[in-house]
């Protein structure tokens, strides 16, 4: 797989990646469901990681610091997740929504 | 090589919009996981492949499974009548297309005026390719090496191990129920 890097440009990835990360966004800013916006930012968090392991590989690839830095940010998604859909199961069992816009008692 | 790369970002790109549209979210749950995989076949073209395994066991094999359970659990969630979007998904809309443009603009405009051959950037040593397919051969070796050295991750890496308890824990006493409800 060596010469795939040097048949790809690395802007190839990086827009891929933004493109990802965009379409990440436009999830959690419009969707109403609080889950969907979860799995929104999974798809943002995955679009990092896309960078950092490009740059790594375009830039770096002898030293394991990018790889590194790309399981730290995989750990902390993984305890967001966890931590956001415990909140969502709760926030579904005392209000029995998960919609975003009826959850506003800080609102008022 | 690059056809490969083409498809697998289509496959990336397309499921990850087919999960901000979809009505269904259990189907959104599903084109997700399809999306990591794309994520990974990407990591697998960067030679990264313990990273690719990596995203396979925890976002495909962990997360998904995890929102999946979430979607069964909360009823109102199958429903696929009601509009799955808010009042203001035009202006998300026109924000994230924004947002895309400024990144790709950006992207353009760097790479116009830098050096045109692939290893412009790369460290000199990274040039020679023995060199280059060494290190990546060993890379999970010194992956694990530079988390257990004191110079270098030791101290995120345990930080990060804390984080994860703590999350679990505290994943398990926000979602349990209340004691009365047991009771009753």
């Amino acid at each position: 797989m060596i010469e795939a890097v040097s048949q790809i440009p690395l802007s190839w990835f990086l827009i891929v990646a933004a493109a990802l990360f965009s379409i990440g966004l436009y999830g959690v800013l419009a969707r109403r469901n609080a889950v969907a916006m979860l799995m929104s930012v999974e798809l943002m968090l995955n679009a990092v990681n896309i960078n950092l392991i490009a740059f790594w590989r375009y830039i770096d690839p002898l030293q394991p610091t990018g790889v590194a830095w790309a399981i730290f940010v995989l750990t902390v998604a993984a305890a967001e997740a966890a931590v956001g859909l415990a909140l969502i199961i709760s926030i579904y069992r005392q209000r029995d929504s998960v919609i975003a816009e009826e959850l506003d008692v800080l609102k008022y | 090589m690059q056809i490969i790369f083409i498809i697998v970002s289509a496959v990336t790109l397309l499921s990850g919009i087919m999960v901000v549209t979809n009505r269904n979210l259990f189907h959104a749950a599903l084109y997700m996981m399809l999306s990591f995989l794309g994520v990974a076949g990407l990591y697998v073209l960067l030679d990264a492949g313990f990273m690719a395994a990596a995203q396979l066991l925890v976002y495909i094999g962990a997360i998904s499974i995890l929102v999946i359970f979430a979607i069964m659990m909360t009823r109102r969630l199958m429903q696929t009548t009601e509009t799955p979007y808010n009042s203001q998904w035009v202006w998300s809309g026109i924000a994230s297309v924004s947002v895309f443009a400024l990144i790709v603009l950006v992207i353009t405009q760097v790479t116009a005026v830098l050096p045109t051959d692939p290893n412009a950037f790369m460290a000199p040593s990274a040039i020679n390719d023995a060199v280059l397919y060494d290190a990546l051969s060993n890379m999970v070796i010194s992956l694990g090496e530079s988390f257990v050295s004191a110079e270098q991750y030791v101290l995120p890496f345990i930080l990060s191990s804390v984080l994860l308890l703590v999350a679990l824990v505290g994943a398990i006493i926000v979602a349990r129920p209340d004691v009365e409800e047991n009771e009753s």
